[in-house]
């Protein structure tokens, strides 16, 4: 009996070449972004979402166009925290014009497209969704870098949720790994867990920018940003006080 | 995926594709030397599997839209989430849906139904039809090429 390889005409379904035109998609809507920066972290709750958005503010005030991509589908903060509120999205043609801060900042975020206060759900069969859910959220990723119309930019940050499984996604939706800026906190829990994930890139082959240790100065005690920068052998970047000033954030935009 | 007539040694040919309305997909082949017909038919969650990575069994017969996915498969999207599905007041007024025209579209998988309720409307919108029934819906498959919808 003749394989697949061997029967000539073509498959109909065509599933190879749908999946190598959403790629190019993705690879024609960046072609205008000078940088792709993944924001992460492999623990919660550091404040991923917080830098991301108070890095975007510093280069839009140093006029340089930037992008925010909120890639916590599932617990979407971005648009609050750069002060977006929700107005329909225009969708003039083949992409979706994302929406503007006041300072300037183009942002995506799922909070901006569900109902209020509702969670992520997706139609489907219940049972089993686990089977699906996370090809779906991937496909989501894809959607949201491929037909949003980005424009040219400075620089597109990826605002990553906790654990590395939207990184893996990325990196197969990009084909490249994106550059990586890691957050953690200075307690020794986030160490551990941030080193996991920073491995992780590294084994996947992404640059690491360096290291913003967030909520210094307070009760939290411990030195991750120095032990993961020795490690890794990357600089500290900035070290984020409970109450940071506006040139924190510009200086860590510059170094960025 | 490919289809092979094992005993004719030929490579089938697709005939058509279904969309039952229970979340399953039936798409059909043809021996072209024999005339056999197989039936290729899928359930739920392989349907499901199939759609939550935006490809679509037996090709797209429409361009893909903008956000697909996010658009068609999101449970708990907000309706004014786009501007062209957001109502405007200077913008011309959606379609209405015949009650036998909903209870058609109510046949179509929950999963794709909001996608096909948007090709409809905007077919209807775009034509300045204000009501949309079956047989407009008939019209509009034939116009549009859309297959099982």
């Amino acid at each position: 009996m003749r394989t697949y390889h061997q029967l000539t005409d073509p498959d109909r379904s065509g599933l190879a070449d749908q999946i190598g035109a959403q790629r190019k998609r993705v690879a024609e809507r960046l072609a205008g972004v000078r940088r792709i920066v993944a924001v992460m972290s492999g623990k919660g709750g550091v404040g991923k979402s917080y830098v991301t958005a108070n890095v975007a503010r510093a280069l839009a005030r140093a006029r340089k166009p930037v992008g925010v991509l909120d890639a916590d589908l599932n617990g979407p903060t971005i648009p609050g925290l750069l002060g977006v509120n929700h107005s329909p999205l225009p969708a003039p043609g083949d992409a979706i014009e994302p929406a503007m801060s006041a300072e300037g900042v183009k942002c995506i975020s799922m909070a901006l497209l569900l109902d209020d206060g509702a969670p992520l759900a997706f139609k489907g069969p219940s049972a089993e969704s686990f089977v699906w859910r996370g090809a779906m959220e991937a496909s989501a990723l894809r959607e949201f870098l491929g037909d949003i119309a980005w424009g040219d930019l400075d620089t597109l940050l990826l605002d990553l949720p906790p654990g590395m499984q939207r990184y893996i996604e990325l990196c197969d939706i990009l084909g490249n790994p994106p550059p990586v800026l890691t957050v953690t906190i200075p307690t020794p829990e986030s160490r551990d867990a941030v080193r996991r994930a920073m491995r992780a890139a590294v084994d996947r082959g992404s640059e690491l920018l360096g290291i913003v240790e967030n909520m210094v100065g307070g009760e939290l005690r411990g030195s991750a940003g120095d032990d993961l920068a020795h490690e890794f052998g990357v600089a500290v970047l900035a070290r984020i006080p409970w109450h940071p000033t506006a040139d924190i954030w510009s200086t860590l935009g510059t170094r960025l | 995926m490919k289809f092979l007539c094992v005993e004719c040694d030929q490579q089938m040919a697709f005939g058509e594709r279904q969309l039952p309305g229970d979340g399953t997909l039936a798409a059909t082949f043809k021996c072209p030397k024999c005339g056999r017909v197989v039936a290729l038919l899928t359930n739920p969650m392989e349907t499901q599997l199939v759609s939550s990575l935006g490809v679509v069994i037996g090709g797209k017969t429409v361009p893909a839209q903008p956000l697909e996915t996010v658009r068609t498969m999101v449970a708990t999207g907000r309706d004014d989430a786009f501007e062209d599905t957001a109502r405007r007041p200077d913008g011309p007024t959606a379609a209405s849906w015949s009650s036998e025209a909903q209870e058609r579209l109510s046949r179509v998988p929950n999963f794709v139904r909001g996608m096909v309720k948007k090709i409809y409307a905007d077919y209807a919108r775009e034509r300045g039809i204000a009501e949309i029934t079956p047989a407009i819906m008939d019209t509009a498959r034939a116009e549009l090429g859309l297959e099982g919808m």
